[in-house]
């Protein structure tokens, strides 16, 4: 049996200085860097293969897989680019990675770059975490003052380039072929595909996009094994993973346990829902996995089970409500939120998130009628898989699942003419403003 | 050219041009490095980076605007952005958004008069294990109170030095600029590794001895695990041996099954969530 939590990615971050080369090193840092380069690319394809790990960044495919697809023996250069965008709501895990162990995703960077026969690799990282960047920065300097960066790296005659580069505050800039227009100094939009980054990604050349946990996963598997990482989670899920807890719990942060925890595993370890009150719903994944509600605290948090559930493991972003927060209120934030993240492209999802908002704050100020509902229905309907990309199909999620499991809720805005909650007892502060 | 756009200027974008295999990558960093300069993006800064790339103002134009943090109008000294997406809002974001904005005097995307803060609403920001979150110059103020988020913006109209919960110092937004423009600060060793959310999970499987296996545990099944097998390619170094005892180990699997067309890779990528 393993242990129900499992540090591996963040067992050095409460270690002095954790972000330094010095203290990444004393803890075997860079070793399976250099382990790594006696090995063939094809071999370290085949070891991730082999780990079963699978993409972190929301979607759960197989990694080495993804690494298998680039071509070999082409003439053209492969890139790589680490997706360190993390803007999903709710998503909290790369962040602080990054903040506390660069180094981590660093050598994970080099490791896969030389798999995949990549001679540049950049970390595309959101603009808006100022410290993250300067932490980034830092590492990438050390690493190649090290020699674990640069050209003929500790003379295995593999040269490599690493920048870091900050984007400029767009989600949609998350999704892959639109982060690569992005990297290409463009508007983010998504590309069309067919061809497939592996295939004409950036600079339409061979390009492999992977999460900022999928890359820095790769150095314990290259150090321990892949049967050793196997050894964690369920059958189809495997590894150890970040599983990050917020909202209305007594210890929100940053979980790492094997992939198939239970929520109600996780919220008794962590203290539970913010006392006095009951869990009411909750995100597995970030705002595009549809919600779930107290029936699935036992619901393994595995891409498999989730699924099963009606919903998507994600990011593992496990946003907690409890019964202060009306359900509307929530959904109509995070509709406002893809209506601006929407980038234009295509009818459905521009239009589809317009209307919604307007539906839905027409429905949250108590003015609609219950048609509105079955309208918001519709809209969803013709947004869902007609989408240019995974936006808009995220978009529907809080919407279709908040109806499934809260139609009365949003009936009660109607009667009641208006939010039947009082806003301020759902704030963290709430306690402290009990009136005098 | 303009007083702020100077010869030194135009030396630094290519040098963020020469460390992209194409030049084009570097627009947004230039475009960061132009907002330090100028404290937004002008019209002659639109015009000075299309000249550097070749490209015309309107497509350059066209990027700039595509992108939240590009700013038309001269920004204060301190962006202060308040996290009002969902659960940010819930926690209290949208309380104290509203404190801040009468308090200050200012709607969203308003400078105060003295230009000292720009006030936003911003989306999620990555922190909500602390919830409410305030960024200052996209520096991390985690778990605030309205109380606590009127101080901050008292002490920096103050002038006083600010400290990020989880970052270094506040400096100015046109500082913070150029450091997203690629040019580092060197205060990376300020503020510390990680907050008391991050390491939540950490602290308590220390208290209570839980760890990952132990590196071999893969060989109880029997096989040696696989970085073993590098391991042994090291020392034997043939690699060709490596790779054929490499066939008969794969207890792991992959996962998804088998295909070797590149559809699926992207189209199941495509599907994330995040
Ligand atoms: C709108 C949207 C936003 C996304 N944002 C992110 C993100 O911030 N980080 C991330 O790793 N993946 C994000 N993804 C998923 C990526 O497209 C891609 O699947 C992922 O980076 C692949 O890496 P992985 O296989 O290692 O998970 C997003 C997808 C969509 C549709
Ligand atoms: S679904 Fe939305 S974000 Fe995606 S391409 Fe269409 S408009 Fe853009
Ligand atoms: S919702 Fe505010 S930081 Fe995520």
């Amino acid at each position: 049996m393993t242990d129900t939590l499992t540090p591996v990615l963040s067992d050095d971050w409460d270690t002095d200085r954790a972000w330094t080369l010095r203290a990444y090193e004393r803890a075997g840092g860079y070793q399976a860097l250099k382990k790594a380069l006696t090995a063939q690319p094809d071999e370290l394809i085949e070891l991730v293969k082999d780990s079963g790990l699978r993409g972190r960044g929301g979607a759960g495919f197989p990694t080495g897989m993804k690494w298998g697809f680039i071509p070999q023996g082409d003439d053209k250069p492969h890139y790589l680019v680490v997706n360190a965008d993390e803007s999903e709501p709710g998503t909290c895990k790369d962040i602080p990675l990054m903040l506390a162990t660069p180094h981590t995703l660093v050598e994970g960077v080099i490791i896969s770059s030389y798999a995949i026969r990549a001679t540049h690799a950049f970390i595309y990282v959101r603009g808006e975490v100022l410290h993250v960047i300067r932490r980034l920065q830092r590492a990438v300097q050390e690493a190649y003052h090290a020699g674990h960066l640069g050209t003929n790296i500790h003379d295995s005659g593999y040269d490599l380039e690493l920048v870091v580069h900050a984007g400029a505050g767009a989600y949609i800039c998350g999704e892959e072929t639109a982060m690569l227009d992005s990297l290409e100094g463009r508007r983010g939009q998504p590309r069309l595909r067919p061809p497939f980054p592996a295939v004409a990604g950036l600079y339409a050349c061979p390009t492999v996009i992977n999460n900022v946990e999928s890359i820095a996963s790769v150095p314990c598997i290259v150090a321990n094994g892949a049967e050793w990482f196997a050894s964690m989670g369920t059958e189809k899920s495997k590894g150890m993973t970040l599983y990050s807890l917020s909202g209305h719990v007594n210890g929100p942060g940053q979980y790492e346990a094997p992939l198939g925890i239970t929520l109600r595993e996780l919220l008794e370890l962590s203290g539970g829902v913010r006392d006095g009150h009951e869990l009411k719903f909750w995100t597995p994944g970030g705002s595009s996995t549809p919600i779930l509600t107290a029936e699935h605290l036992d619901v393994p948090l595995d891409y498999e089970a989730v699924g099963e559930a009606g919903s998507m493991l994600g990011t593992k972003a496990l946003q907690i409500f409890d019964d202060t927060t009306c359900v509307v209120r929530a959904v109509l934030r995070w509709t406002e939120f893809y209506k601006h993240e929407s980038c234009g492209k295509c009818t459905p999802c521009r239009e589809g998130t317009w209307w919604l908002v307007q539906t839905l704050a027409r429905l949250e100020r108590g003015d609609g009628t219950e048609a509105d509902l079955d309208q918001l229905v519709d809209l969803c309907d013709n947004i869902l898989g007609r989408s240019f990309c995974a936006l808009g199909d995220g978009a529907t999620s809080p919407i279709t699942s908040s109806i499934q499991y809260f139609r009365d809720e949003y009936l009660a805005h109607l009667t009641h003419g208006g939010c039947p909650f009082d806003a301020e007892a759902a704030t963290l502060f709430a306690a402290e403003r009990v009136p005098a | 050219m303009s007083a702020q756009i100077t010869e030194g200027t135009l030396a630094e974008m290519r040098e963020l041009i020469a460390r992209y295999p194409e030049p084009q990558s570097a627009l947004l960093p230039m475009l960061h490095l132009l907002q330090s300069v100028e404290g937004y993006v002008t019209a002659e800064g639109i015009e000075t980076c299309a000249a550097v790339l070749g490209l015309t103002a309107a497509e350059v134009s066209a990027v700039a605007t595509f992108y939240t943090m590009y700013k038309r109008r001269p920004v204060g000294t301190y962006y202060v952005g308040v996290c009002t997406n969902t659960l940010c809002a819930v926690m209290g974001g949208d309380v104290i958004f509203d404190r801040l904005k009468d308090h200050l005097g200012v709607g969203n995307d308003e400078t105060t008069d003295d230009g000292v803060i720009t006030l936003e609403h911003v989306e999620c920001n990555a922190a909500c294990d602390y919830a409410p979150v305030v960024m200052v110059n996209w520096e991390f103020f985690d778990n605030q109170t309205p109380e606590s988020a009127v101080q901050l913006v008292d002490d920096l109209r103050a002038g006083q030095t600010v400290q990020a919960t989880r970052g270094a110092r506040v400096c100015t937004w046109r500082e913070a600029e150029r450091v997203l423009a690629g040019f580092p600060d060197d205060r990376a060793d300020e503020g510390p590794a990680a907050g008391p959310a991050t390491l939540a999970g950490l602290k308590l499987a220390r208290e209570r001895g839980w760890k990952a296996p132990a590196p071999d545990a893969g060989r109880a099944t029997g096989d040696g695990g696989a970085a073993t097998k590098v391991g042994a390619a090291e020392q034997a170094d043939t690699t060709r041996a490596e790779s054929e005892s490499k066939l008969d180990e794969s207890p792991a699997d992959v996962v998804g099954g088998k295909t070797d067309e590149p559809i699926d890779v992207d189209k199941h990528s495509g599907e994330g969530s995040s």
